[in-house]
């Protein structure tokens, strides 16, 4: 047994018994803390399948913004949590209890029947890569041979914020989301909202450059933006634009928007709807990479801030 | 022999079937930034154009040429993703945008951009945009990624539909229905990896040819089809409908009711008769139609026991999905295999029937809430006088929903009959005529209130313009002509199908239904009724107190069953127990 056998079965037990705390703890605010944990370990799991994008976007995800919209939650519900105790009879819990633990012995069951060697698309994946010029094979998944599921999904995160936004009052519609944060101008949260940002957004750009042949992506570098993004309005450097803004609107379109406009060029001039011109497919894919990137950013951090709550004066 | 056609090239026309999800998909991303004031134009700017591609997909080739193909990115499956549509997609196609364009003309006046109060039109024109968009890619898309995708574009433009109001328990309601989608969207999404997994592919072609009964592909079946069926609202998994469908403004309501959940069951059609057909086997299928019989019966006594016309048709819906689920025993073979046969034809017909008539249903009842300021049922005493139109289009709909001839529903339940008698399973075609005698019960129970002459006239308190009823009449007619459609150019339907509708025993087939609803309405509805309160009946009540009292009690033992049904732990147990007894009995039958 090497070293690295050790650590992954150090690092599955601990993931699962992160996971049982979780659901066990009674406490909100601590499942919350127990999930971003859990969250944090299973991008490690990841890692160790050499599943680095997939790594990256659950640490981003799973553990950073869905971490920060939980807390931000748990910590809202605090005070109604003593009043609203409901606690279901035995045979509710132990009936639960059975049928998970039937679900989950059949999921391990299936998944261990499953075929090995697994049958896989990764060869067809690598050799068409040539179409592209990018060898990435994520991203050649994402951007060219599933570019339609991709840009549906850009629509997803779109409405998202549509439904968020129409959770307004009536009189704050069109104004700026969420509260308007006040710091101490002196403390460590505005002296960090200095000092990280111009890093971060160089290292947001870097993760979308570098997805062209490694690791990383628009997604990725979208949600280190967003980050930054939102740590300058938290410690009040900045506040949310308003939702009417154009210009905000443009942005959060730019992504899926100009994914459309190229894919329907492609209809018009080229082969089919999505295809690219082997000439241009690099410039091309790296251009609506980059809209996409301002999109997801946008989109994120106004998840995370919310409904209009403010009129824009 | 392979089949000549390997579905897997572009066909001449497929490139309609891209248009059909990029115009709605432009139109959002259009509305979007130009914003408040140009929502509307820009939703009307679509909708003819959407119109035009879904009438040029209805006018192509027809199906015996096989179905219309594009290749996105010109990439050929496993490695891109193909659409496809065949007689199935044509159909829907259709009848989702002509619910969608008549929807639109209704919202005309409810959501009008006016300067103070945005909001509101602002998410509407948007998500019913989105709504044709997911609809649209649910129906022609070729791969189960893609339809997953299509499933989520759905679920979140239909979740914050239900609480545009803003009222608190509408809230509640879309909170109940996005977080019991998405346990629906987790199970579909890891039935789909686990496919992936044992195939290397999730084009629906390329797999229904893989396929195999290997316990993995059994438990992924299994995973997905509860997903689906959450996301139906099939009994016992309907915790969210009720309140979702009754809470939302009636636009949104008719969207939700008539379509959204048939996007879901659609994808079980693909994945059980193109994907798996050999897979499920006797058992499963049984399992299946006995849920969507409980739905019938308890959907159904629970609406008659309503107070309000809103939950009434919310619980209508529930009964109706419970219908559409009869169609699946009746399509195994003699081989255990799923049949492309009568049996689908007639489930389809079902839910196309469906869609426009309980859409005009909600228009109307739209409209009523609009004039009278209220939809109870017991106070709807002469407003048949007042609001002729709104309570014709109601009673249009209920109609067609009832299965009378011409209607689509009555040739959908001649369908499934016949397959009834030629499979041997007469109880389900016991089932089948039950289910159309309570549609029936609550459909006679509103007109008798609203036919019934007021002895003050009715106030009304809001405006009726003509641009609420025209919409709610022409989907009502729709759904009542479509018997008479030419449907074996797209569907198995045997030619002159329709014709049998009007023999001799027709008169049969309309009375029964009529007689035994009444009954039904009579018995399980606990309210005063107008007919039996009138004095000339006064020796019968004597008789038929005694079963009304037996009968009202049952109601009212279901009704709180219901309830139990529909609290949040009961529902998650339901949905896990479904789960297994779906996988067990797919193991059981292979």
């Amino acid at each position: 047994m090497n070293i690295a056998t050790v650590f992954e079965i150090v690092l599955a037990s601990v993931v699962l018994g992160l996971a049982i705390w979780t659901i066990a703890v009674a406490e909100t605010y601590s499942a919350t803390v127990g999930f971003v944990a859990y969250s944090l370990l299973v991008a490690l799991i990841w890692v160790r399948l050499d599943a680095v994008d997939v790594a990256l976007t659950e640490a981003a995800i799973g553990g950073g913004l869905g971490g920060v919209v939980l807390l931000g939650a748990a910590a809202r519900l605090r005070d109604a949590e003593a009043l609203t105790v409901e606690q279901a009879s035995p045979i509710v819990r132990m009936s639960a209890a059975i049928l998970s633990a039937s679900i989950t012995a059949a999921l391990a069951f299936a998944i261990l029947l499953l075929p090995d060697p697994a049958p896989t698309l990764a060869p067809t994946v690598v050799a068409n890569a040539g179409a592209t010029g990018m060898t990435n094979p994520v991203t050649n998944v994402l951007m060219a041979f599933r570019g339609m599921d991709t840009m549906l999904e850009k629509v997803v995160l779109l409405l998202a914020i549509v439904g968020v936004w129409s959770l307004a009052s009536d009189r704050a519609w069109g104004g700026r989301p969420g509260p308007r944060h006040q710091a101490d101008p002196n403390g460590v949260l505005a002296f960090l909202a200095r000092l990280l940002p111009p890093a971060g957004i160089v290292v947001g750009v870097y993760i979308l450059w570098t997805g062209a042949d490694h690791p990383g992506g628009a997604f990725q570098g979208g949600a280190v933006l967003a980050s930054m993004w939102l740590l300058v309005i938290m410690a009040g450097l900045a506040d949310t634009p308003p939702v009417s803004s154009r210009w905000l609107r443009l942005i959060l379109v730019a992504g899926p928007g100009l994914f459309l406009a190229i894919g329907l060029g492609g209809l018009w001039l080229g082969p089919a709807f999505l295809s690219y011109p082997a000439a241009f497919a690099k410039p091309l894919i790296l251009g609506i990479e980059v809209a996409m990137i301002l999109t997801i950013a946008a989109t994120l951090g106004l998840l995370l801030a919310g409904a209009p709550e403010r009129s824009s004066q | 022999m392979l089949p000549p056609a390997p579905a897997l090239a572009t066909t001449a026309g497929g490139f309609l079937l891209v248009l059909s999800i990029v115009a709605p998909v432009a139109g959002i991303l259009l509305a979007f930034v130009l914003g408040d004031r140009h929502v509307r134009q820009v939703a009307f700017t679509v909708i003819p154009i959407g119109l035009a591609i879904a009438a040029a997909i209805l006018l192509a080739p027809p199906e015996s040429d096989g179905p219309l193909v594009y290749l996105l990115g010109a990439w050929p499956p496993p490695l891109g993703v193909a659409l496809r549509a065949d007689g199935l997609s044509t159909v829907m196609l259709a009848t989702t945008a002509v619910v969608i364009c008549a929807v639109a003309v209704f919202a005309v006046t409810d959501f009008r951009p006016a300067a103070a109060d945005a909001r509101a039109p602002f998410a509407f024109w948007i998500l019913l945009l989105a709504i044709w968009a997911a609809l649209n890619t649910i129906f022609v898309g070729g791969d189960l990624f893609t339809l997953y995708v299509a499933l989520e574009l759905l679920t979140f433009a239909a979740v914050p539909l239900v609480c545009l109001e803003g009222r608190a328990e509408t809230l509640r309601a879309a909170l109940r229905y996005l977080l019991f989608a998405l346990l629906g969207s987790v199970l579909y999404l890891l039935g789909t990896a686990l496919l992936y997994g044992l195939y290397g592919t999730l084009d629906i072609v390329l797999l229904s040819r893989r396929v195999t009964a290997v316990p993995g592909a059994l438990i992924a079946a299994a995973l997905m089809t509860t997903g689906l069926l959450a996301k139906t609202a099939l009994f016992p998994l309907h915790l969210w409908l009720p309140p979702a469908h009754a809470g939302a403004p009636a636009a949104a309501s008719a969207i939700l009711s008539g379509l959204v959940v048939k996007g879901s069951f659609f994808i079980l059609l693909r994945l059980w008769f193109n994907v798996m057909p050999g897979l499920p086997g006797f058992a499963v299928t049984q399992l299946l139609a006995a849920l969507g019989a409980g739905a019938i019966v308890v959907g159904s006594i629970v609406a008659l026991r309503q107070e309000r016309l809103k939950l009434l048709i919310a619980y209508s819906t529930l009964a109706q999905i419970g219908y559409l689920f009869l169609m699946f025993p009746l399509a195994v073979d003699a081989s255990g295999k799923l049949d492309s046969g009568g049996a689908l034809a007639g489930g389809l017909l079902q839910a196309v029937s469906h869609a426009t008539a309980k859409a005009a249903m909600f228009l109307a009842v739209g409209s009523i809430y609009a004039g009278l300021g209220h939809d109870r049922i017991t106070g709807l005493r002469g407003v048949a006088r007042a609001l002729p139109l709104s309570v014709l289009a109601f009673a249009l709909g209920g109609i067609a929903l009832m299965g009378i001839q011409p209607s689509g529903a009555s040739l959908a339940k001649e369908l499934l009959l016949e397959e009834t008698a030629r499979t041997g399973q007469w109880w389900w075609a016991v089932v089948l005529q039950a289910g159309g005698m309570f549609t029936t019960g609550y459909v006679v129970l509103v007109l008798a209130h609203a036919l019934m002459p007021s002895d003050q006239p009715v106030v009304l308190t809001g405006p009726t313009p003509l641009s609420r009823d025209l919409p709610a009449l022409a989907l009502a007619l729709c759904s009542l002509l479509f018997g008479l459609m030419p449907w074996e150019r797209y569907l198995p339907v045997p030619y002159g199908a329709a014709l049998k509708l009007f023999g001799i025993d027709g008169l049969v087939k309309l009375l029964l239904p009529v007689l035994g609803g009444a009954a039904l309405a009579i018995l399980l509805s606990p309210g005063p009724l107008p007919v039996i309160s009138s004095a000339s009946w006064n020796t019968l009540r004597s008789v038929v107190g005694l079963c009304r009292r037996c009968s009202v009690e049952v109601g009212r033992r279901v009704e709180r069953g219901d309830e139990v049904l529909r609290q949040w732990p009961v529902a998650c147990i339901s949905l896990l127990l479904v789960a297994l007894l779906l996988a067990a009995s797919m193991f059981a039958s292979n």
